[in-house]
């Protein structure tokens, strides 16, 4: 436990110092609530860019962060001292993860409010956003894993992050993206929160989710396995 | 006195070409050995292996009777290791880097606050890493390793590109960590700091053992031409045979009063390695 906490604080006091990790926790939010108070629009779905926003921050911050700590940790050779002073493996990955959970779980409570949710709502939206910044977790690790340096990891880590970004957003407006975004998580999550007081979840949201968590921890077995945490 | 670390016929090679080639050699309880050779003959290499770092194609590498190739998360911590790439976490200061570990190693705010002083760093404490030179860099590493008061220290080249004041420094703390008892296992490739530190030391090049024992010894053993050195009142230096056949002229020398200094010109372990190895140390 005492290295779980180690890292842990490692992390709290290393983020608030790292603009490029800390600004992830912050943007969508911020910009949420900018957008939500600013711009008001006839016939737009009610805090539309709450939800807007709250999926494109399940897509980018948890995933981006757990990439770039980890690469940073590699390429620094930090993660090397870490591992000769026993800590382990997944400790360390616990620890990195539970801060970003926290620190995701400020933004959602943020998008929370801004959504006005309440009871019911707010029941399916938080469970929503958890199990969204989970899989971009293992997705973001998977990425971290796989990547020799920083550098590695941005050129793996961008082109991913817009698909689970962006893609939900984009398939608002074209049937053919519309297709295949049903496949991936991150529109599931879209579409969750989107159905807030209007529809109930559906098989194929917990199945698409479901199956895409599995993919996620098997590509995390097969990355840990072929190349370790070093 | 106990051996503390002992490795046997150990062999290491990265596809074709053999790093290590047979190293045998053992380390006693509180001594300061050195391991010296050029920059890649294999120094990190061994390092790394007897750390559990690496594992080793053929023979045994031991720390406290355990096999290194084995040695837990636990066993790790019973020894401190400062390696030149060992990083440092950059946006955190002085203080809180070492605070990290200090967690983990169960070590309190005075111990901290102890290895800052000693390396020389209190001052420094609340600067952020990025912003030390390298030199303090080396001595926050170093903190790090000495925080934790490990009984084994493995310390890879730590006067590495510092100043000779700051290895000075490094040099007077290592030979604190003797005194308290610690074994310290050191690479270099610096002969002068070899000869000032090491009880006993280890050359080697292209993965081989050349020469073996403490540097006087190995200084005597090269001592092949035996000769005298004088230098003159009048400033002049001669040189004489070390044997009896120049007994007389020194006698002389010094009756009347003519000798300022003499000593005996024994090789340093920068020559013995040329003459063994028909390279320097310090490339």
């Amino acid at each position: 436990m005492k290295n779980i906490k180690a890292v842990f604080i490692k992390q709290l006091l290393d983020t608030l110092k790292n603009k490029t990790v800390f600004i992830q926790f912050l943007m969508f939010p911020v910009m949420a609530i900018i957008m939500e108070n600013s711009i008001k629009i006839e016939e737009m779905p009610e805090h539309f860019f709450v939800k807007l926003f709250a999926v494109m921050f399940v897509g980018m911050a948890p995933l981006t962060c757990m990439s770039a700590i980890i690469a940073e940790e590699k390429e620094k050779n930090t993660l090397r001292v870490l591992m000769m002073s026993n800590v382990k493996p997944w400790q360390y990955i616990i620890s990195i993860g539970t801060y970003i959970f926290i620190m995701c779980m400020v933004g959602t409570t943020v998008f929370a409010i801004l959504g006005e949710y309440n009871g019911k709502e707010l029941a399916r939206f938080i469970p929503t956003m958890i199990l969204g910044i989970i899989l971009s977790e293992i997705i973001g690790a998977v990425i971290g894993i796989f990547s020799r340096n920083q550098m590695a990891a941005t050129s793996l880590t961008i082109p991913i992050m817009m698909i689970f970004s962006f893609v939900p957003m984009l398939s608002m407006f074209n049937e053919s993206i519309k297709k295949f975004a049903g496949i991936i998580y991150s529109q599931q999550i879209s579409d969750l929160i989107n159905g807030i007081g209007v529809s109930e979840v559906s098989a194929k949201n917990i199945i698409v989710i479901a199956v895409n968590f599995i993919v996620g921890i098997v590509l995390f077995a097969l990355a840990y396995k072929k190349k370790g945490l070093e | 006195m106990e051996k503390i670390i002992a490795a046997d016929n150990i062999v290491k090679s990265f596809g074709n070409k053999r790093v290590l080639d047979g190293l045998s050699f053992s380390v006693l309880k509180g001594q300061i050995f050195g391991l010296l050779g050029p920059s890649g003959a294999g120094k990190t290499t061994l390092i790394k292996i007897l750390t559990g770092q690496l594992t080793r194609d053929l023979g045994i590498a031991e720390i406290n009777g355990l096999d290194s190739a084995k040695l837990t998360g636990e066993d790790n911590k019973k020894f401190g290791i400062m390696m030149d790439n060992f990083g440092v976490y950059e946006r955190l200061s002085c203080y809180e880097n070492l605070k990290i570990f200090a967690k983990i190693y169960g070590v309190k705010n005075d111990g901290i606050l102890n290895a800052l002083k000693k390396v020389g760093l209190e001052d420094a404490k609340k600067t952020s890493a990025a912003k030390l030179s390298k030199g303090m860099r080396s001595r926050l590493r170093l903190a790090r390793v000495i925080m934790t008061d490990s009984d084994i220290l493995f310390l890879d080249e730590p006067t590495s590109g510092l100043d000779p004041a700051t290895a000075d420094e490094i040099h007077k703390m290592m030979l604190a960590e003797k005194e308290k008892g610690k074994t310290i296992f050191l690479t270099t490739h610096t002969m002068s700091e070899a000869e000032k530190l090491c009880d006993d030391i280890v050359m080697i090049n292209e993965g081989k053992i050349v020469e073996h024992g403490s540097p006087k010894e190995i200084c005597r053993r090269y001592n092949h031409k035996r000769m005298l050195k004088i230098h003159l009142s009048d400033g002049s230096d001669i040189r004489l045979a070390h044997d009896e056949s120049s007994a007389e002229e020194v006698a002389e020398l010094i009756k009347n009063g003519c000798a300022e200094t003499i000593h005996t010109t024994e090789p340093n372990l920068e020559t013995v390695f040329m003459e063994l190895t028909g390279k320097e140390l310090a490339i």
